[in-house]
């Protein structure tokens, strides 16, 4: 089943005409969602009605397009506002838990450590409740004592971000932890002999070698904000991020305005996938 | 950093460094305390209460009751385990050729290409990859009217609202998640030992049992692990790829919080729905003697 060992032609058919099959299976419904965003029709189904850009550029109801639909793009806009704040949170905080969990000794690490892992074991909607009763009970026992109604802990944005910062805290620590693993401490230490102060040394040998790590865990933290769909549901207030605009909308039923959507999503976020795979690639492998 | 051998220059004692280290602690301690261990124990706390009247809680398992008791509840429980069992098990079993086949048959820029090609929909959000699903499968769908058209239907075909359907949406949710540490396993694995069962007389499915599935036990074991676990907490794929009667625990703890506003029973279901997936994750470790360290990490 090697290349190296000979193998009957049927066999080798069969092989290849399954990975064929499985790649169809695969991109399939990828393909009628982009193909269906020209579709010239009320609803994102056959019959083919002719190529259109209206779920693009459309202005007149119901050929509303992507471009001229203020609910969608505000919902656009709210889940880069939420993404924002969570690759920022989730990226500083896993460079110190890397540093923390690489260079130094306490103890106790190793269980912190598993503890530190598990948000990636916790399914997202109960991390989204938990969050949720947790914030719900600080608010009200603020209430009771000393009367502030903290508006924050209720279910909204803040309350979204900190849900999803909780776990992908968790792969932003993995991604910069693989990196700072390979670095040669004796760097730091030529640096420090040199005359460089720790600080020095930190910003001018350390944090440039970890840069590769720090970008592709920004772009994976990004990405998973954004797309996150199950902590979200349970924490979101009025301001709804677009996962949640989009499954409302789709429950309804919605015109192939989604599939337009859904289009540009697929080509930004390709895009962003491509270069974190090109970012994270090492120039020099060691 | 409380490592005393680096020398440290501009003066700075251990104690400034212990500081540091301290002060380098604070954000995970913070994260793990604030977003992740007190939230579970006060969920568990809350599971516990019996709503007396307004604002007024006592210590009781009524909730914990209410869900052997009820049947919905029950079976629904079960069901979502069964078939996130189920769907695990077919995401292996499709998975593995195809993970096979990237790392031993392929090499050089079809290999990375291929794999890239796998990775793809895992960039898409899942909300898009069920959309595509639900217009491939809907009665006036691209599937349906292919059938018509080829003359095997005479009507259209409603593919949508069935458990099939839900299984096809799950594994395809979770294929990556498998395809990758497979992989990544299987790269690992010297050619020579699979040419060497060949030479001592194996056939495909000898060296499959014996040289190459024992080495791949630990990506077996953490696509697994990950693909359960997610199928388990999905709500998205069979809300609506099986509409009302999907009947999946996540919606049950949905209703229980927002539409019914129970936020007692929904925390009991909650809860066990997290002991569910530890117990899982847990015994998948365990049979295949991994440690969770190793397993993400």
């Amino acid at each position: 089943m090697i290349p190296s060992i000979p193998q009957s032609r049927f066999h080798k058919g069969v092989y290849a005409g399954y990975i064929t099959l499985f790649f169809i299976y695969l991109s399939a419904p990828l393909i009628v969602v982009g193909v269906f965003a020209f579709n010239d029709s009320l609803f994102p189904s056959m019959p083919w009605e002719g190529g259109t850009l209206a779920w693009f550029f459309g202005n007149e109801a119901p050929y509303i397009g992507i471009f001229n639909d203020s609910k969608l793009l505000g919902s656009v806009g709210v889940s880069a506002f939420v993404a924002f704040w969570v690759t920022l949170l989730s990226v500083t905080v896993g460079t110190c838990n890397a540093f923390l969990f690489e260079r130094a000794q306490f103890p106790g690490k190793n269980l912190l450590y598993v503890v530190a892992l598990s948000p990636l074991v916790i399914p997202g909607v109960i991390l989204g409740i938990s969050i949720l009763v947790f914030s719900n009970a600080i608010a009200n026992g603020i209430e009771d004592t000393i009367g502030w109604d903290l508006e924050f802990l209720r279910p909204g944005l803040f309350l979204v971000i900190l849900g999803q910062f909780a776990f992908v805290t968790t792969i932003t620590t993995l991604v910069i932890s693989a990196r700072l693993r390979k670095f040669d401490v004796s760097l730091e230490e030529a640096a420090l002999n040199l005359g460089a102060t720790r600080r020095a040394a930190l910003w001018t040998v350390t944090i440039p070698f970890l840069k590769p790590a720090l970008v592709g865990a920004g772009i994976v933290a990004f990405l998973m904000s954004f797309e996150n769909f199950n902590t979200t549901l349970m924490l979101v207030g009025s301001d709804a991020p677009l996962t949640i605009a989009m499954f409302d909308r789709l429950k309804q039923g919605s015109t192939p305005v989604l599939n337009a959507l859904s289009l540009l999503l697929m080509v930004v976020s390709g895009g962003l996938a491509l270069l974190s795979v090109f970012v994270q690639r090492d120039k020099n492998p060691d | 950093m409380t490592n005393p051998a680096p020398v440290t220059k501009g003066g700075k004692t251990s104690g400034t460094i212990r500081f540091g280290a301290v002060l380098l602690a604070m954000p995970l301690v913070l994260w793990l305390f604030l977003l992740v261990i007190l939230p579970h124990i006060d969920l568990l706390l809350v599971s516990l209460h019996e709503r007396i009247s307004y604002g007024k809680y006592e210590f009781s398992l009524i909730n914990y009751i209410e869900f052997f008791v009820e049947p919905l509840y029950w079976n629904t429980y079960v069901r979502t385990a069964v078939m996130s069992i189920m769907a695990t098990v077919l995401t292996l079993v499709i998975g593995f050729p195809v993970s096979y086949y990237i790392a031993k048959m392929m090499r050089g820029k079809g290999k990375s290409i291929l794999f890239l090609l796998c990775l793809i929909p895992f960039w898409v959000s899942e909300l898009v990859r069920t959309f595509g699903w639900m217009i491939l499968l809907r009665e006036s769908g691209v599937i349906s009217n292919f059938l018509q058209w080829a003359g095997i239907a005479d009507g259209p075909v409603e593919m949508l609202y069935n458990d099939a359907t839900i299984m096809v949406g799950l594994v395809y949710t979770s294929m990556l998640f498998m395809v990758v540490p497979l992989v990544s396993v299987l790269d690992s694995l010297d050619d020579s030992l699979i040419e060497a069962g060949y030479d001592l007389g194996g056939n495909a499915f000898t060296v499959t049992r014996d040289i190459v599935i024992p080495h791949a036990m630990p990506g077996i074991a953490s696509g697994c692990i990950v693909v359960f676990m997610l199928t388990l907490g999905n709500y998205l794929t069979p809300n609506l790829l099986g509409g009302k009667d999907s009947l999946w625990f996540t919606e049950q703890i949905y209703t229980q919080f927002i539409t019914r506003f129970n936020w007692e029973s929904g925390s009991a279901f909650g809860f066990l729905l997290l002991v569910l997936s530890s117990l899982i994750v847990w015994f998948g470790l365990k049979i295949s003697r991994q440690t969770l360290s190793e397993t993400v990490g």
